[in-house]
């Protein structure tokens, strides 16, 4: 479950996955396909930070397991539409 | 459903814009994880990252309970998206999945509109329970 933790004079760090090392072109291609999205394939997995009710914490989309997930993206907070 | 939403902010931009704008809107505070992703990289991954404007366009998905993708839709920034089809396409999703894929829904389904369900008699057969117009009427 998402754990608070309390804001220090930097982003808190978020363990991510390591990107993987640069590979020649043709495995490059592989992986870009990889990782594209696809009806009816698993949502790639993501821990990131989050505000959330007066909170900071660390949330992991594989917390989600077992529940409908909506996500959301947008151009920015502050912005119009 | 649970709903997060993502972008290039800050977890502290995300929290000055709920306090001074967001929960004037709706009298009360975001009721969900708004999500931090300042390098981009889980955009990138879902596929909806602007490298040249280094923000994030208008991607929504729908996840199931198994985690996976069951649909999703990108708007480019200026337009923004029609919440009510969004719900509309979750109810669909969990109808489907409640009735283990025995119900499918017709183009212009909503809650209450009759479903179809898919079997060899109904090759062929559509025209006979759904009519064109169902798709259009609200």
């Amino acid at each position: 479950m998402p754990e608070e933790f309390r804001p220090g004079c930097q982003q808190p760090m978020i363990k991510k996955k390591k990107v993987e090392e640069t590979a020649p072109e043709s495995q490059a291609t592989i992986k870009e396909e990889k990782t594209m999205i696809k009806v009816g394939k698993p949502a790639p997995d993501f821990t990131a930070s989050a505000y959330y009710q007066g909170k900071f914490m660390n949330i992991s989309l594989s917390e989600y397991i077992g529940r409908w997930v909506f996500i959301c993206f947008y151009p920015g907070d502050f912005t119009f539409v | 459903m649970e709903v997060l939403t993502i972008s290039v902010d800050s977890i502290y931009v995300h929290k000055i814009w709920n306090e001074h704008e967001l929960s004037k809107m709706i009298k009360k505070d975001i009721p969900y994880p708004m999500l931090s992703d300042q390098d981009g990289s889980i955009g990138k991954m879902y596929g909806i990252y602007d490298e040249d404007a280094g923000v994030e366009t208008r991607g929504r998905f729908i996840i199931d309970p198994d985690g996976i993708v069951q649909g999703f839709e990108v708007l480019a920034p200026p337009v923004g998206r029609n919440v009510s089809e969004s719900i509309r396409q979750i109810k669909a999703f969990q109808l489907v999945r409640e009735s283990k894929g025995t119900e499918a829904t017709p183009s212009g389904w909503k809650p209450g509109k009759k479903t179809l369900k898919p079997s060899p008699d109904l090759v062929g057969n559509v025209w006979k329970v759904w009519e064109v117009s169902e798709a259009f009427e609200d």
